[in-house]
């Protein structure tokens, strides 16, 4: 396990409090779409010192101070790829909940699709295979007892019928 | 000493899963009698020794024994008695003895109720279902012990963590464990299945009703977390994509395609071995989840303060169950054959297409959950995967189940013409994109969630609308005749869609809640009114109550507890704020939210007031007081379809219970059995 969610684990202990969540309204911009762009952003930004809480969802004094960040470079005038890029190089890939879509990522970006065309495919061909080996290939020869079984009856039939 | 009888009964349980998970075995490799016919008795002993153990420890907790370790550190004598009891397992080691009673629940259940078994099937998977048993016992006993002494005795306990001191949680665990452990029960019948080599429509006669069981056991449960997440956290967030949620929804995910794949193996003998393989599954991922949650490896807002060593423990049972049982099922499993002939439009293809989705999307949850410790034993990078990730990968596997499940559910057996299926439901499907279109106009534009999810919902429980109607006979038959024949229906056919209308309702609430929610922060003092778009809410005080006030206050609607404890004190203090809920003039409603503080365990909760009806929740949450003008931080919500996300599963558990009441599942229904071997002493 990682040593700063291991630090926040102990010093919060047992007695972890997660009341009165989020965004304070001190910290609401004037500007309706900024604060949108601030709420969207800060719902995928974990709060470092949380167990597993996005800034937006966390009332740690540490997640405020990330939310505050946040609009302060929305106000500086950052798009919102911008804003991550800089979270990003402050606080590494971690801060990010959802992770960014890179060659090392890839396993869990395709794990879905992947699982999904393989899966599929092996139904599908098994499905085929079955309904046609069973639907048009002639049934299994006879075992050699069957088939004597077989000609024991059929010899009482023509036996029975004369 | 009654906690010493209890310590004692617990190593007797031990003892006697040792018997059971060996003697009845090997008796049924040999084909001796007696020794398979012990397993039954075993298995109920077992579970009166667990009981024992069980209800000595809850002894300990009801008269605060604090001289037992456990109890001190989880209880305190000012406690309410509900949570003395809850308490019970409200921590890792009264919790790990709740989960091996409810395992031996199971055991003893099947030896009673199993009269019908085939004798083989029965020892072996009572033998099976032992071996979990012995390794949760030795779990329990060497690293977990509840029984363990504490010297001096302190004067009082350290208290209940307050966030499980909520009638929502106490319940929550008892249900996940009964769904957790029922897919224990399918699994030790799949692993005795692959050992005696034979599957039949008899065995998924057997396997159906337990995964059935812990199927809705844990969509209640799993519903109880959500809702007491709902109203507890705050800001009314039902589900975080937290891993040890995605260790409870996992198996379920499976068990719902158990469920599913079990029906082909009994009507039709098809899709044995995938179903064997299934049931091995589930139930691994219900050991994983308990491993995620024991071993503190993920971090999660839930885990319990475990160390490492016990998760080992756990991954060592684990590693045994899943290695071996998939061992067993590569070296058994190509000699069952399937019998059922079918085309891939059929229901057996819809079926299997069901369990595709639901099997991805199990994957799907897990690599995501996973993820972070596989990047970081790559190349050692610290990587998030969070909840909008999850939303965003798995909510596309649930919109291709969605949309395939009304046309599956009326196929026909074997070949279906997907011609004929459409045009029964070509209405259906009008209806449902005509409701999908005017939301998408009303709320100009905007996102798809709730015009796709709303389309979805319709689409779904307007399947279920068809196929009563189909079913029917209608409009050829009388409305009379019509419903006689519904009725006559085989219970299982209602359960199905009973739960096929829940999770429309559900997805409804869900496709809603995420689209269309509208908060209201602000600062506000008494006598201020709030804009609520639709609604007005008047703050009105703040009062503040006292450690050992009473639980109900004058006027304000019972709160989440207040109704189960009425005039008991309150073993916190409380800053209540009193709101009303305005509709222009008319008051609606008053509203009280919370704010405790546990002196105890130091510890403040929120308690949200929330005003429920089935359209929508007004949720209201007060927060700091500022320093400045004395005004408090005030959160409101308006929550359209609020409810129908917890009723919409209600419904499903409903679905499956009347499911369960089928007559094939009736002890003793199964009848078509081959001769009963001739009882020869041995």
């Amino acid at each position: 396990m990682n040593g700063l969610a291991r630090a926040a684990m102990l010093s919060l202990g047992l007695a972890l409090a997660w009341p009165a969540a989020a965004v304070q309204p001190d910290e609401i911009l004037d500007d309706p779409l900024l604060e949108a762009r601030a709420r969207e952003i800060s719902s995928d930004v974990r709060c470092l010192v949380c167990r597993n809480e996005s800034i937006d969802a966390s009332h740690a004094d540490f997640a405020r101070d990330m939310r505050l960040v946040v609009r302060e470079r929305l106000v500086a005038g950052d798009s919102d790829a911008e804003v991550r890029a800089f979270l990003v190089e402050r606080y590494g890939e971690y801060v990010l909940l959802t992770p960014s879509f890179s060659i090392q990522n890839a396993f869990i970006w395709l794990a879905g699709p992947a699982m999904l065309v393989i899966g599929g495919g092996v139904a599908w061909v098994t499905m085929r295979q079955r309904s046609e080996s069973r639907a048009l290939a002639p049934d299994a020869p006879l075992s050699d007892e069957e088939a004597e079984a077989l000609q024991r009856l059929l010899d009482d039939e023509s036996s029975a019928g004369r | 000493m009654i906690t010493e009888i209890g310590h004692f009964a617990l190593v007797l349980a031990f003892a006697v899963s040792l018997f059971q998970m060996s003697v009845p075995l090997y008796g049924a490799a040999r084909g001796w009698q007696d020794w398979m016919r012990a397993a039954a008795p075993a298995a109920i002993m077992q579970f009166i020794l667990v009981a024992i153990s069980f209800a000595a420890l809850t002894h300990a907790f009801v008269v605060s024994d604090f001289s037992v370790k456990l109890v001190a550190s989880h209880s305190h004598s000012a406690k309410p008695l509900l949570y003395k009891i809850t308490g019970v397992w409200g921590n890792h080691e009264g919790s790990m003895l709740l989960w091996v009673m409810i395992l031996t629940l199971f055991g003893a259940m099947v030896a009673a109720f199993g009269w019908r078994l085939p004798l083989g099937l029965k020892a072996r998977s009572l033998a099976v279902q032992s071996m979990i048993g012995a390794a949760f016992f030795a779990f329990i006993l060497f690293t977990s012990n509840p029984f363990w002494r504490l010297s001096p005795v302190p004067p009082d306990g350290n208290d209940l963590n307050p966030l499980l001191q909520d009638p929502g949680l106490a319940f929550h665990p008892p249900f996940l464990y009964l769904g957790y452990v029922g897919l224990s029960m399918a699994f030790s019948f799949a692993v005795a299945a692959l050992i005696e080599g034979r599957v039949d429509a008899a065995w998924a006669r057997w396997v159906r009703p337990w995964t059935l069981l812990a199927w809705v056991t844990l969509t209640l449960g799993i519903a109880l977390g959500s809702y007491w997440a709902y109203y507890e956290l705050g800001w009314g967030g039902w589900w975080f994509w937290d891993p040890v949620e995605n260790a409870s929804f996992m198996p379920w995910l499976l068990a719902a395609a158990l469920l599913h794949s079990a029906v082909v193996v009994e009507k039709r003998a098809s899709l044995k071995t995938w179903t064997i393989l299934l049931a091995i599954l589930a139930f691994s991922f219900s050991l994983l989840g308990t491993f995620i949650v024991r071993s503190g490896v993920l971090t999660s807002v839930h885990a319990f303060a475990t160390s490492p060593s016990k998760g080992l423990f756990i991954l060592i049972i684990m590693l045994i169950a899943v290695v071996g049982s998939l061992g067993l099922f590569a070296w058994r499993a190509p000699a069952m054959r399937s019998e059922g002939v079918f085309q891939p439009v059929s229901r057996e293809g819809a079926l299997i297409y069901n369990n595709l989705l639901l099997a991805v999307s199990c994957g799907v949850v897990f690599v995501g959950t996973m993820a972070p410790l596989v990047r970081e034993y790559i190349d050692g990078t610290k990587i998030s995967v969070g909840a909008p990730f999850f939303d965003l990968v798995f909510t596309p596997f649930m919109v291709l189940l969605f949309i395939a499940l009304p046309l599956g559910a009326i196929m026909s057996w074997k070949r279906a013409d997907l011609a004929k299926v459409m045009n029964k439901l070509w209405w259906a499907a009008g209806a449902s994109l005509a409701i999908g279109g005017i939301v998408w106009g009303l709320q100009s534009g905007a996102a798809l969630l709730a015009p796709v999810g709303l389309a979805l919902a319709a689409w779904m429980f307007l399947g279920v609308v068809v196929e009563l109607i189909e079913r029917a006979g209608w409009p050829r038959a009388s409305t009379g005749a019509g419903l006689r024949r519904l009725m006559r229906m085989p219970r299982a056919e209602w359960g199905k869609w009973i739960a096929h209308a829940g999770l429309a309702v559900m997805v409804a609430g869900i496709a809603a809640i995420s689209a269309w929610e509208r908060e209201n922060i602000q600062l506000a003092g008494p006598g201020d009114v709030m804009d609520l778009g639709m609604y007005q809410l008047r703050f009105d005080a703040v009062e503040e109550l006292p450690l050992g006030a009473p639980f109900a206050v004058v006027g304000c609607d019972f709160g989440q507890d207040a109704w189960l404890k009425g005039d008991e004190p309150r073993n916190f203090a409380t800053q209540m704020g009193r709101f009303t809920l305005l509709d222009g003039e008319r008051e609606l409603d008053t509203l009280c939210a919370e704010k405790r503080y546990y002196p105890v365990a130091a510890t403040p909760t929120t308690e949200a007031a929330i005003d429920s009806n089935i359209l929508r929740d007004v949720y209201v949450v007060l927060g700091d007081r500022q320093l400045g003008n004395g005004d408090w931080a005030v959160r409101a919500y308006v929550k359209p379809l609020a409810v129908w996300i917890w009723f919409g599963a209600l419904i499903m558990g409903i679905g499956g219970i009347v499911s369960l009441t089928d007559q094939r599942y009736r002890v003793g229904a199964v009848v078509k059995q081959r001769k009963a071997p001739a009882a020869v002493p041995a």
